[in-house]
């Protein structure tokens, strides 16, 4: 067990998640005084002792998923399934030959023959699962399934998300769905188009969720066995929040980085608004010491200091909202903007070969999302052929805006500069340096790809103070924290 | 390494009895007195005890994390403590204090007396005598620490003090222990069960989650919801508790700015249940829907993509 525990921590640590000695001791110990055979204590006592973060929680649950798949397998399923199946199936035409498919499944050769159950039956034993909510009958139902559709082969080196597509479409869940709604609208009397009947959809949509999870365990288990737990883990781990990289971002990634946004820049506020607050005392203040002084006999023994008055920084904003960026500079503005109370001023502008200023969409408006939201179908950004033309927008902003920036602005630039080949027009980037007290320019690419291709960042990056890599949360926070 | 042995490193004179038997024991018994704890809550709190640990309880407001250490000091018969953290807590209001207008009174009344010169005896002996414990003012830190019976030691919103001050909490946390510079190490008699409470407003430092375990309370599962409704609400019905549970449940995956506490589920409940409604319907619902949500943004969302429907 030990063993285990110590290869489990090697991949939550290879995962990112921070692992300390300490925590892995903990763990060990907790080992002794739970039964391992009971699987949700087990994972709550290693999520307790190591997981410190509720944001790491989703990587622990997919390793700990990868690495106790077959314990589950050996210690539960083998005495209830049977036993259960024959009480809850005692009239059903299916219930013998499930029976049997289950025995086979448990000893580990699932996949290999087509005698299994029929579509129809499945699709019978599903819908009795989902109104039933039998959990048990439920994973009966996920291992046909994978059994029947997923045509799992040995060796082969696929993802487990191939499978799960492939099971999943052959199940037909809309179809089931929408079954599963007609009869239980029927069973309750629900009327259409009531509340009951908005609840009663979310409440199969969360069985439908449920059966989901289920085929991804079973599969998840199968591969387990055919590649062994390190190999596996290794292929499904996947980056925490904070390191997802915001530009190659799926769909599923990009709403987890939603979720996770909010919490971070209230953090970022907070601390931010601290730091103000706490800041290093000011400039010894003459008057106030030398008053205070009288009545020491003119001795300065309570020295007085001036409150700090640290600036606060205008900020202007010109992000590429062009396909391949636009995460990154709505993910940036969100923050920006989340935390506008820490500058005096911010201003948004965002262009692909138009420039447009978005200031307007964030006043009173207490949700940056939403602003953002508006800024993807409001704002007036394309010019000719909405390609990116970097040259032209900064060209546009120096006529434009160029007089409005003052000493008192920093100015961060967001794009990858991949200019399609238009002419750079750099020099208005010298110009903004000039006037502004710095300018920045954050680029989402990897450094690597600087200069490769249309890539024209290096004609910028000599007028710029700085230029960053900023490719995923945790680098965007430290470089807005930093800011003011 | 086994509880006994840890026992003797940090110089344990009791040995103390574990106050639960086994995860389930503790879920139980939590039900006895209506707080209905999951998996991860009971088995979270079962290894507390067993590996002397603090338990960090993060989680949104109102999902029972004060109440999960009030409920835990009830059913072990514990005193519960409680310090309530702040910006600006220091020493002086967690740990001690000396008691200064005693300490002088002392030695005022020590010159009154005799009137003789302060000899290097007599000085020594008032400063030993005024840094006794007669003279100490103990806060609740120090307190849960001395104390000879049970005591929950409940540390609310620890997220709320600064990340220097956090470091007054390591050292009773890891060794239950309290250094007083003037008069020595104040050592636990008995384990105190920590409870530390977070709303997650900032990073808490590794030093502080390192020594404790960490649970997270997140918003229950709808069964689990309406078990809790029906615990915590008299005379409500099961239909309405499953309809409640059902419907704050599809309230919470809308895109709020603040999604409904289990705490204020349950002023909902009540409140239905007083107005005598036993089921409830969308008008029903828009017009006590301010009890649940506390931004006008998010009543009129609700309203506008949930509670858009006739009937």
């Amino acid at each position: 067990m030990l063993d285990l525990l110590s290869g489990f921590v090697v991949e939550l640590r290879a995962a990112g998640l921070p692992v300390s000695l300490t925590e892995h001791l903990d763990a060990a110990e907790a080992m002794h005084h739970i039964s391992l055979s009971d699987r949700s204590t087990l994972k709550a006592a290693l999520a307790a002792t190591m997981v410190k973060s509720d944001d790491h929680y989703a990587a622990f649950d997919l390793a700990f998923e990868v690495f106790f798949a077959m314990r589950d397998d050996q210690n539960n399923d083998e005495g209830d399934v049977d036993l259960d199946l024959e009480l809850d199936d005692d009239g059903a035409p299916s219930g013998k030959p499930t029976n049997l498919q289950g025995k086979g499944n448990l000893k580990g050769q699932g996949g290999g023959g087509g005698s299994d159950l029929t579509p129809e039956e499945l699709a019978e034993l599903l819908m009795k699962a989902l109104v039933s909510q039998d959990a048990t009958l439920l994973r009966m139902v996920a291992q046909g399934a994978v059994n029947r559709f997923a045509g799992m082969e040995p060796g082969r080196p696929v993802g487990g998300t191939y499978y799960l597509y492939r099971t999943l479409r052959n199940l037909d869940l809309e179809g089931v769905t929408a079954k599963l709604l007609d009869q239980q609208r029927l069973e309750k009397g629900v009327k259409p188009e009531s509340l009951d009947e908005r609840l009663l959809k979310a409440e199969i949509a969360r069985r439908i969720e449920r059966v989901k999870k289920a085929v991804e365990a079973e599969i998840r288990k199968r591969l387990v066995e055919d590649r062994g737990t390190e190999a596996l883990a290794k292929s499904v781990r996947k980056p925490l929040p904070e390191d997802i990289d915001v530009m190659h971002a799926t769909k599923d990634e990009l709403v987890v980085l939603r979720r996770v946004l909010q919490p971070l820049s209230r953090k970022l506020a907070v601390r931010l608004a601290r730091r103000r607050r706490h800041g290093k005392r000011g400039a010894l203040d003459v008057r106030q010491t030398v008053r205070r002084s009288l009545s020491t006999g003119g001795v300065p023994l309570d020295p007085r200091f001036k409150k700090p008055r640290p600036s606060k920084p205008e900020i202007i904003v010109i992000a590429d909202i062009s396909g391949s960026v636009a995460s990154f500079a709505r993910f940036t503005l969100h923050l920006v903007h989340a935390i506008s109370s820490q500058f005096s001023k911010v201003r948004s502008f965002v262009f692909i070969d138009g420039i447009d200023e978005v200031t307007r969409f964030f006043d009173g408006v207490d949700d940056p999302a939403e602003a953002v939201y508006r800024i993807n179908t409001e704002a007036d950004v394309v010019y000719l052929d909405g390609h990116s033309d970097y040259g032209h927008a900064l060209r546009s902003f120096h006529d434009r805006w160029g007089k409005e920036v003052t000493k008192k602005a920093t100015v961060l630039i967001l794009g990858d500069a991949r200019n399609n080949y238009h002419a750079s027009e750099a020099w208005v980037v010298a110009d903004l340096a000039e006037k502004a007290r710095h300018v920045y320019w954050l680029n989402p690419e990897p450094r690597d790809y600087w200069g490769s291709g249309d890539s024209i960042i290096f004609d910028y990056a000599q007028h710029c103070e700085g230029v960053m890599e900023c490719r995923t949360l945790r680098q965007l926070e430290a470089f807005v924290g930093d800011l003011s | 390494m086994t509880t006994a042995a840890s026992d003797q490193d940090l110089g344990f004179t009791d040995s103390a009895t574990p106050k639960f038997e086994s995860p389930e024991s503790v879920r139980t018994r939590l039900g006895e007195v209506q707080y209905l704890a999951d998996d991860a809550i009971s088995s979270v709190a079962y290894l507390a005890d067993r590996l002397r640990k603090p338990i960090l309880v993060e989680g949104p407001a109102g999902t029972g994390k004060t109440q999960l250490a009030k409920s835990i000091a009830e059913i072990t018969g514990a005193r519960l403590i409680r310090l309530q953290c702040y910006e600006g807590l220091d020493e002086g209001k967690a740990l001690y204090e000396w008691n200064y207008r005693k300490q002088l009174l002392r030695i005022q009344a020590g010159q009154q007396g005799e009137g003789a010169p302060v000899t290097a005896d007599s000085w020594h002996e008032l400063e030993e005598d005024i840094f006794s414990e007669e003279f100490l003012l103990t806060r609740p830190l120090l307190e849960a620490i001395k104390s000879t019976d049970p005591v929950v030691l409940l540390i609310d919103e620890v997220d709320r003090v600064e990340l220097e001050t956090e470091a007054l909490l390591l050292e009773i946390l890891s060794e239950f222990q309290v250094s007083i510079p003037e008069l020595g190490t104040v050592k636990a008699t008995q384990i105190p069960l920590v409870f530390l409470t977070s709303n997650n407003t900032r990073e808490l430092s590794e030093a502080l989650k390192r020594r404790c375990l960490f649970l997270h309370i997140g918003y229950p599962e709808i069964e689990r919801e309406r078990a809790i409704i029906e615990a915590r609400v008299p005379g409500i019905s099961s239909e309405l508790a499953e309809q409640v549970a059902r419907l704050v449940g599809a309230i919470r995956t809308l895109e709020l700015k603040k999604a409904p506490s289990v705490s204020e589920t349950i002023d909902w409940a009540r409140t239905l249940v007083l107005l005598g409604k036993t089921s409830i319907d969308a008008e029903a619902a828009k017009e006590t829907l301010h009890i649940l949500l506390k931004y006008q943004s998010d009543i009129e969302r609700t309203r506008k993509d949930l509670l858009n429907v006739v009937g």
